[in-house]
């Protein structure tokens, strides 16, 4: 299984990002051989509109599952739950903790966007 | 002169702008428009928030609404193939190996979707973003448009109230602040561009933005200085250096203001500034000659 988390850098000791179609990066991590990959998200910090989509069809190319970030639009959740992409919010502290927050059954997956658009 | 390629004065196409917004752009379009006392278009193409109707209080005439194609598709027909989300430029109709997703209001009305999907499974169907309105107020005949609350995309609804833009009138257009693509939009195709700007750092630096965009876009342009005062020399140094006409100072008067926050003309309250807005108009015809761009309407007059 690969779990996307948004984060502020490049590694699992960055924090969180808590935006989602704007966040800086994507730290793709995947459950079974424990690889972390980081993945760019400076077209979506750039984009005009539709960044929470975009970030979707990222995450999806990526193959990811699962998605920890801080919150989450409209039209991101729609497209989320369109590409089968669970989505678990209120995520904090760096990634290594987001995913061992996610293992522990912290973190409760949404029924629905918590924010409107452009929020930040 | 006219007739040797320069815009006919009578029918000249200004377009009244500013970078910084709240400068003063309505109060110069809608008082210009009142003080030259003949007929003249007035296009206020500020759709994120018209005015100009609520100083000259027309009788409205005509509405329509402004709608964008958007798509729709037909899931019988859809293939899955992704040929419409790797078409959009916008993430305006995505796929993930599923039906596809549309969201209306990311859309540009492009028709990209529907050019690409070979299964002809998507239909272009209208999506409501705006209103135009058109009035008249004594000679003066407004044309205004609303975008609609929570659309995010302008340009459509300000193309729409531009439609109303006839070669053979005389016409100003009330354009929205800033340089991107509302205000590129309005201004294209005007013959001359009045940059209203104030006397401060903020006012300047905007104005330096605009007179950037005006160049790119090859378009010549001069400066009203409004609520004028001690600090004009800011805004005098960087018309010097650029080479752009002042056209007229409108003090900072007390009144002006009063008025203005009551719907009410500065050319009402205040004796004597109607004259000073017909010499403004003078000042741009006389700047828009001597820019020496042909307009594109009398360019068959060189055969």
């Amino acid at each position: 299984m690969r779990i996307a988390i948004t984060a502020e850098g490049q590694t699992l000791a960055s924090p969180v990002d808590p935006r989602f179609g704007r966040a800086a990066w994507f730290i793709v991590y995947d459950t079974v051989d424990k690889s972390a990959r980081a993945v760019d998200n400076q077209r979506g910090q750039m984009a005009g509109q539709g960044a929470g989509v975009q970030a979707v069809e990222t995450l999806a190319r990526e193959g990811a599952t699962a998605l920890l970030t801080g919150h989450c639009g409209p039209n991101a959740f729609r497209a989320l739950s369109a590409a089968g992409i669970q989505v678990f919010l209120g995520a904090s502290g760096s990634v290594a903790d987001a995913i061992q927050a996610h293992q522990d059954g912290a973190l409760r997956a949404a029924a629905g966007n918590d924010v409107q658009g452009h929020w930040t | 002169m006219t007739g040797a390629g320069l815009p006919d004065k009578g029918t000249l196409h200004i377009a009244i702008a500013s970078g910084k917004g709240g400068t003063g752009k309505t109060t110069i379009a809608v008082n210009l428009a009142r003080a030259l006392d003949r007929p003249v278009r007035l296009i206020d193409a500020d759709v994120e928030e018209p005015n100009a109707h609520l100083f000259l209080k027309p009788e409205i005439r005509a509405r329509a609404e402004v709608s964008l194609l958007v798509p729709r598709v037909n899931a019988d027909l859809c293939t899955r193939s992704g040929d419409c989300a790797r078409a959009c430029r916008y993430h305006a109709i995505v796929t993930f190996g599923t039906l596809p997703l549309v969201f209306p209001e990311l859309c540009h009305g492009c028709g990209a979707c529907a050019w690409a999907c070979r299964a002809g499974a998507i239909e272009e169907v209208p999506h409501v973003i705006g209103t135009v309105y058109s009035g008249t107020a004594g000679l003066i005949e407004l044309v205004w448009g609303t975008l609609d609350i929570g659309q995010p995309m302008a340009v459509p609804v300000i193309r729409a109230v531009k439609r109303f833009a006839d070669r053979s009138r005389l016409t100003l257009l009330d354009c929205p602040p800033g340089t991107s693509c509302p205000m590129v939009t309005a201004v294209r195709g005007s013959d001359f561009v009045v940059l209203v700007t104030e006397p401060t750092p903020f006012g300047l630096h905007d104005l330096g933005l605009a007179a950037e965009t005006l160049q790119r876009l090859d378009l010549p342009c001069g400066v009203v200085i409004n609520r004028s005062g001690s600090a004009d020399r800011l805004i005098e140094r960087f018309c010097a250096e650029r080479g752009l006409p002042i056209l007229m100072r409108v003090a900072d008067d007390r009144r002006i203001a009063e008025a203005y926050s009551r719907g009410i003309l500065a050319i009402e309250a205040v004796e004597g500034l109607v004259p000073r807005f017909r010499d403004l108009y003078d000042a741009i015809v006389s700047a828009a000659g001597q820019a020496g761009r042909p307009s594109g309407d009398v360019l068959h007059a060189h055969v």
